[in-house]
């Protein structure tokens, strides 16, 4: 066995192309586990689990850890390493032949292209600087970053106020602006009813609505994320009152809808100035404890716009011996890659169980598992890992999982996913149940997901609520 | 005010790639950014100065003023009248340094110097004069001048004064004496210390005899203006001076005719002026640093204002931060040797000649000069490709100072601490190199860069003046 661990000294490259990168020397003959990726602390530990020895080293390191395998010899490694420098050299940054070199910030690629506005998903430390650069520029921005400080979030959105400028963001995971899909962003299709902008202050919370919405025939012409902290007293609703104010002006959408965690008290007033000043109506989700969950909302919208709520979409293996029977104990696991799908279900359980029964959530997108890594939707391997985990233990009753498509998720979700249900269901006897957010417009295609989902075994929902109900029922059968 | 529904007229994109191919997936335009973490430990500073309400108002003014500056040569005087050095006191290049961190070539200016006022017989002599603080030396900048490479400015010696119209501002530097053994490169030879003593006899009160007669016909020389022209002739004004040289001739060459000074003198100065292509170096660097003390202590603004070297240090300074410098360790430049000299032979970089570059000019102009892209060391895409990426750290292109192969770009001018950190690209300074022992003189040519570490200072200095 040969292992190899080497850190490359100001290397860098983002944790999406080192995901690549990884994948590729992993896929070399004879090599047994291979990670290249920047040394955060995460990162760091991660290696440790995978049992490498990592020397000192700062998070603008870049480590490239490889096991061979039992017969692995020197050649091995020799080939492993070139596939690495291969993968690394690789990708759009060298693929350009023009004389000119390309920009290095963003207010140098204004300077250089123009453009309507800027995509900043840099580590969140970087992102303030790169966003500054485009209000400077006379842009709006959506900073996809997360990790950004609060007191740079605010700083941010008040020059953008001044300036009469949008920010989208910070962590805001998806918009939807002229017609183009930013970030994680599902493919709607405009139809000939009512239009219908929304302001989201959670990004998979926005493309449940836009999926829902988008299912019962109604077009969501625009959606403008704010970041989750935007309603919070620090912040004011800087955004929120901007995005409103946008849509307002906006003469094709005939209705709005802002979602959002509850107010601030104060920030609250503020907003119910700023709404009943609109002459669009609009229409409030405000999720919490006690409040309707987004399928309640999209039903209600769908109602005030008149048009019927359909049959929320369900996918579920004909023969039943494929599906596990509800365990007689034990415990929901719920492992999420949108939080607001995690916080969603969470709630709906809690309001129906009580708090401290004994049900956890992890939600794989929040700040602590994306840390110098790519977030769960581009990069599963660490919700993998925990399915798997989660699926072996006694204590598990039934799993509820999250699977969001659309632009920037990855090309084929099911296909590492559809293996880890099928091991839950049929190795160890655990039910799996899985809201899967997307539109068959989604490069991913909403039908291809669920069904490959629901071949594994899993019982494949369209609406979160209605994947986090049954499995509730589940466990209330059991 | 953008609609949320009207057309999307392209994305810059910096950060995850994916999150930009997904975009051109959609048909939309899409400008990536090449973006890299920035120098290390500097995210926190970069955030505090970027978000600075006073900076992005305070660079443009600071940019406005360095461009408003229009450099005229009103007067050629020795240093004691116009500078009130006094005897056994003496100047040199970059940020302050005592004798004992002094390297060979300051030394060997300041001992020359010392010789040729008559201080010592022997240049030997005057060693430890200087260690003993019998005699003085202090930074050209704290003084408003400027000197190439040593840099080493005495009481006799005779200097160009520029004057901005507007403001009244003056700055100063010597008169340049040629290539090869001269005293800025730290030799002192007979040979040396003879020119020293013509040029202080004759050129001096030739050329203020000159530039006075000038001034009385049609005003001071335009030196803003002949650098404009001299860009567009195949001079970046560091390295290749040869059109400005020329050009001052011709300005200067009638007035110097009529002086009434004896023929032979007249003969001589020509010939001296027209063969040696770095005359104008000496006024291209006052009409710099005139330009870049324009924006000195505007606080907020992240410009550099000064790079210079003694030989043994790098220092900036930068607008937001009054006089303070940051110093490194100078670098060894990188390029082509004369004769049989080696890379062991040269010392660190040296002179307060970057100040061309700080500028916009120098090596960041190196576009425009592709007949000397080999003296230092490169080919003409690389030329062009640093000029294309000194953009990349820079406030703005001078708008006067154009770039005809590049397209009448402007220079790229007024360099950004924080840009700086952010990208990790380094100011590139064409530069020649003097011989590391003390008399040798000039040994060759080359490209080098500022000590990464001072930008990182200078930006915790800026961050630390936040409010």
């Amino acid at each position: 066995v040969v292992v190899h661990v080497e850190v490359r000294r100001g290397a860098y490259a983002d944790s999406v192309a080192l995901l690549q990168v990884s994948r590729d020397v992993a896929a070399v003959d004879g090599v047994e586990s291979a990670q290249v990726a920047m040394a955060t602390p995460l990162n760091v530990e991660v290696l440790a689990g995978m049992g490498f020895e990592v020397p000192a080293c700062s998070p603008n390191d870049m480590v490239v850890a490889i096991r061979l395998g039992g017969e692995g010899d020197r050649a091995g490694l020799d080939a492993a390493l070139a596939a690495v420098d291969a993968a690394l050299r690789g990708g759009p940054r060298s693929t350009g032949a023009t004389v000119e070199e390309p920009p290095r910030t963003t207010a140098s690629a204004f300077r250089r292209a123009g453009g309507a506005l800027a995509l900043v998903s840099t580590p969140g430390a970087s992102a303030v600087v790169e966003a500054v650069d485009a209000l400077e520029a006379g842009h709006d921005v959506m900073v996809f970053s997360d990790n950004v400080p609060l007191a740079h979030e605010v700083a941010l959105k008040r020059l953008a106020s001044e300036r009469g400028l949008l920010v989208m963001g910070p962590d805001c995971g998806t918009a939807l602006v002229g017609g183009v899909g930013l970030g994680f962003a599902d493919v709607v299709m405009s139809g000939s009813g009512p239009t219908v902008g929304i302001v989201a202050a959670s990004g998979t919370g926005c493309q449940q609505l836009m999926c829902l919405l988008s299912y019962a025939g109604v077009t969501v012409g625009a959606a403008l994320g704010v970041g989750g902290r935007d309603l919070s007293a620090e912040v004011g609703g800087l955004s929120t009152r901007e995005a409103l104010h946008r849509l307002d002006a906006d003469g094709s959408i005939d209705r709005v809808l802002l979602v959002s965690k509850p107010p601030d008290d104060a920030v609250a007033v503020a907003l119910h100035e700023a709404t009943g000043a609109m002459a669009t109506p609009v229409d409030l989700a405000l999720l919490g404890p006690g409040q309707p969950d987004l399928t309640t909302v999209a039903e209600t919208v769908l109602r005030a716009l008149g048009v019927d709520s359909p049959t929320w979409p369900r996918w579920t293996e004909s023969s039943a011996e494929r599906r596990a029977p509800a365990r007689t104990e034990g415990h929901l696991r719920g492992l999420f890659v949108g939080g607001t799908l995690c916080t969603e279900a969470a709630i709906i359980v809690r309001d129906r169980l009580g708090a401290d029964a004994g049900h956890t959530f992890v939600d794989f997108g929040d700040d602590d598992y994306t840390r110098g890594r790519a977030h769960p939707m581009i990069d599963p391997t660490l919700r993998l890992e925990e399915v798997a985990r989660a699926a072996a233990d006694p204590e598990t009753a039934v799993l509820l999982l999250d699977v969001v498509l659309g632009h920037g998720a990855e090309p084929d979700p099911a296909a590492l996913l559809a293996p880890a249900v099928e091991a839950a269901t049929r190795d160890h006897g655990v039910p799996v149940v899985v809201a899967c957010v997307g539109t068959e417009a989604d490069p991913q295609g909403l039908s291809r997901q669920a069904e490959a989902l629901a071949a594994a075994g899993a019982d494949v929902f369209l609406s979160n609520r209605d994947a986090t109900m049954t499995a509730l029922d589940m466990l209330e059968r059991a | 005010m953008t609609l949320p529904t009207s057309p999307l007229d392209g994305v810059v994109t910096v950060g995850a790639d994916l999150l930009a191919t997904a975009l051109e997936s959609q048909g939309t335009d899409v400008h990536r950014v090449d973006w890299r973490p920035p120098m290390e430990g500097t995210e926190e500073h970069l955030a505090t100065v970027a978000l600075d309400p006073r900076r992005a108002d305070a660079n443009r003014r600071a940019v406005e003023a360095v461009l408003a500056v229009q450099a005229g040569l009103v007067d050629v005087a020795p240093a004691s009248e116009v500078l009130g050095l006094a005897q056994g006191e003496f100047l040199h290049a970059g940020p302050p340094i005592g004798w004992d961190r002094a390297s060979g070539p300051l030394r060997g200016a300041l001992m020359g110097a010392a010789a040729f006022e008559g201080l010592v017989d022997d240049p030997e002599q005057a060693a430890h004069m200087f260690a003993a603080g019998d005699l003085t030396f202090e930074p050209c900048h704290h003084h408003g001048a400027v000197g190439p490479m040593a840099g080493v400015v005495s009481p006799s010696m005779w200097m160009f004064v520029l004057e901005d119209a507007d403001s009244g501002r003056r700055t100063y530097c010597s008169l340049n004496e040629g290539l090869g053994k001269v005293l800025r490169y730290g030799a002192y030879g007979p040979d040396v210390l003879d020119r020293l003593h013509w040029m202080t006899r004759v050129l001096g009160p030739l050329l203020r005899d000159a530039v006075h007669a000038t001034v009385d016909a049609q005003g001071p020389v335009d030196v803003t203006g002949i650098l404009t022209q001299m860009l567009q002739m195949g001079d970046e004004a560091h390295n290749r001076n040869r059109a400005g040289t020329l050009m001052l001739l011709r300005d200067l060459s009638p007035a110097m005719v009529g002086s009434g000074h004896a023929t032979d003198d007249v003969s001589a100065a020509l010939r001296f002026v027209g063969g040696n292509d770095h005359f104008f170096l000496n006024l291209a660097m006052p009409a710099c640093k005139l330009a870049l003390d324009a924006a000195r202590g505007i606080a907020g603004s992240t410009m550099v204002v000064a790079m210079a070297r003694n030989g043994t240090d790098f220092g900036i300074q930068v607008a937001g931060t009054d006089d303070q410098w940051f110093t490194g360790p100078a670098q060894v430049p990188d390029g082509l040797f004369l004769g049989s000299y080696g890379p062991d032979d040269a010392n660190p970089d040296i002179g307060d000649s970057a100040i061309t570059e700080t500028a916009g000019i120098g090596g960041f102009s190196m576009a425009t000069a592709p007949a000397i892209v080999r003296l230092v060391g490169g080919t003409v895409p690389d030329a062009f490709a640093t000029t294309r990426r000194m953009r990349e750290i820079t406030l703005t292109a001078n708008p006067r100072w154009t770039i005809p192969v590049l397209d009448f770009t402007g220079a790229p001018t007024g360099i950004d601490v924080a840009a700086v950190c952010r990208t990790g690209i380094l100011p590139q300074i064409n530069t020649g190199m003097a011989g590391k022992v003390a008399g040798t003189g000039q040994v060759g040519a080359g490209l080098v860069t500022p000590p990464a570490e001072v930008f990182p200072a200078a930006l915790a200095a800026l961050a630390a003046r936040v409010g």
